[in-house]
């Protein structure tokens, strides 16, 4: 079970006891990992209704709201960690909630499916969009309007005066750190503000 | 869905004064409620309801009249505040006028009835009124206390006064305080009752008469914000009462006319003038945030202990979405446990009392929570 894996893997990241905000946080099972081994609190933020539920009927405190719509109800540094998990790539104002993440949190954390996957650029080399587990849609219906790669997240991470503290990529339930952006097809980055 | 079948209301008469917020002491009350399912060994399975502005201790099940409870769809067994589980209080509160004390009835310093004399009530002092309730009825702590709109600031003020007293809120459809536009509306709705002749001051009941035209017009307005725009006009549009247009301006040519002079006439039947006067009153006044140097942060300071469900609807614009978020944001500020439900209803603020699957999903889903700290 790799999503269990990279599940873990993400946890070991954040320090135990930690204050945490999950944006996008599906059904809290990452939540709830951290609450029941590591004694995190915190929120998580979610929109779709049946991800709300499922976080109340796991107890997991869930605030539902419209990322778009900004982080105004949380002040600068209230959290340790912020969470932004395979959710970056929903996101229209993907900068403003990089700069947002880092405001909240002391600590962020973002995952994002990495479309350099030497996987994905088999796909492009061969004139097709690719289609893969990290990337599972059709080009004319995905919910991804935001496709980058491990290589332009630094960039733009250097843009936003996050100061990365770590990064890998995650490929089969597996840290990658040995060339990454083409062997990974999951990207991760740790930040705090510079 | 099964319901609680009949249930009977209760009288509990206070003899110790009720200082209140205004100042002024309610020298001695009764208060009317109901009680569904059983309290266990524990004593830790109460739930108490909270009424809005027209409703009552009456909450579920089926009264002697037959009425169902106006919170039957959410309250009964099997439904999401399940009476297998948790024993449900509904209480009716003080100056309303469906069996607690009221200005309809004699005050025992002059023994005449109270009338426009009675005294001005706040949410606070209903709360203040239900806990000493819910002491007489031996719970030291209420798992949880819900109520939706006006129901849900006495939830919020519960929190908020007695801590200690609950370890959960769930506030629907709610705000911590009303606003300008709120407010306008609640003064037409008294404008109107206290400018009928029939009204009388306050003391109509010498007079053998009721404002009932001002309540009608109160009702009205009132009806129009608890509705959604699209919502009426999907119900009504330009729909005509008859088949031609009348050229009448005094007879009713819409449907909506028809349906609001009907929602007026049947609420001037039972409705108390001076209750109705009190209860818009309360609403005015609740402002948590104005003891506490205008923070709504630090009047939640001392709710730390409590966990919180909002739920608000996003076509409500009486308590809309961004007034239930302030809340949150208080909460949060707070690192208070809360939870938050936005539901796409089309209904407006009519929508907490609706069944609506996501909504009462989330409800039920809450309560499930709760249950398990008792039934561990």
């Amino acid at each position: 079970m790799s999503e269990r894996r990279d599940l873990e893997i993400i946890a070991d990241l954040v320090p135990a006891g930690s204050r945490v905000l999950d944006l996008g946080c599906g059904t809290g099972e990452l939540l709830a990992h951290l609450r029941d081994h590591k004694g995190c609190t915190g929120y998580g933020i979610e929109l779709d209704d049946a991800n709300v539920l499922a976080c109340v009927q796991r107890g997991i405190d869930v605030i539902q709201l419209n990322l778009e719509d900004g982080l105004a109800l949380f002040d600068d540094h209230s959290f340790d960690v912020v969470l932004q998990l395979d959710t970056l790539q929903h996101l229209r104002k993907t900068e403003n909630m990089l700069r947002e993440t880092a405001r909240v949190g002391r600590i962020g954390i973002v995952s994002f499916p990495n479309f350099a996957h030497w996987a994905n650029r088999l796909h492009v080399l061969q004139g097709r969009m690719p289609i893969t587990r990290a990337l599972p849609y059709q080009w004319y219906d995905t919910p991804n309007i935001r496709v980058g790669t491990y290589a332009d997240f630094e960039l733009l991470a250097q843009r936003c005066g996050l100061a990365v503290t770590d990064s890998f990529g995650l490929q089969g339930g597996e840290v990658v750190r040995w060339w990454p952006n083409l062997r990974a097809s999951v990207a991760v980055f740790r930040f705090g503000q510079r | 869905m099964p319901s609680l079948g009949s249930v009977t209301a209760q009288q509990m008469h206070f003899s110790d004064p009720l200082p209140l917020r205004s100042g002024a002491t309610l020298p001695a009350y009764d208060l009317c409620f109901e009680t569904y399912g059983t309290l266990n060994a524990e004593r830790s399975n109460a739930v108490l309801v909270c009424h809005a502005l027209n409703a009552s201790h009456h909450v579920a099940g089926l009264n002697e009249q037959g009425q169902a409870g106006w919170w039957d769809n959410l309250v009964g067994p099997g439904k999401p505040l399940d009476t297998a589980r948790y024993f449900v209080i509904g209480v009716n509160n003080l100056g309303s006028c469906f069996g607690s004390t009221g200005p309809m009835h004699i005050n025992p310093e002059t023994g005449r009835v109270w009338g426009a004399d009675f005294p001005v009530l706040t949410v606070e002092d209903w709360v203040d009124a239900q806990v000493r309730l819910v002491q007489r009825l031996g719970i030291a702590q209420l798992a949880a206390v819900l109520g939706g709109s006006l129901g849900g600031m006495q939830a919020l003020a519960w929190t908020l006064r007695h801590p200690d007293k609950l370890r959960h809120c769930l506030a629907v459809a709610t705000a911590p305080n009303l606003s300008a536009q709120n407010i306008a509306f609640n003064e037409v709705a008294r404008r109107a009752i206290v400018t009928d002749p029939d009204f009388q001051g306050g003391h109509f009941y010498a007079h053998g008469v009721v404002p009932q035209r001002g309540l009608r017009v109160a009702r009205m307005i009132g009806h129009i914000t608890y509705l959604a725009e699209d919502a009426m006009e999907t119900k009504f549009g330009r729909e005509l009462k008859a088949e031609e247009l009348a050229y009448t301006t005094q007879g009713v040519e819409f449907q909506i006319e028809s349906y609001l002079r009907h929602q007026g006439d049947k609420f001037s039947a039972y409705f108390d003038a001076n209750t109705y006067l009190l209860i818009t009153r309360a609403l005015d006044y609740f402002d948590p945030a104005r003891d506490h140097g205008g923070s709504l942060t630090r009047a939640f300071e001392g709710a730390r202990g409590n966990q919180f469900l909002l739920v608000s609807f996003t076509t409500d614009w009486r308590f809309a979405p961004a007034r239930s978020r302030e809340i949150v944001k208080a909460l949060v500020d707070n690192r208070i446990a809360v939870s938050y439900a936005e539901i796409d209803a089309p209904h407006g603020h009519d929508a907490f009392l609706l069944e609506d699957p996501r909504y009462h999903g989330v409800m039920r889903a809450y309560f499930e929570r709760i249950a398990q700290e008792f039934a561990a």
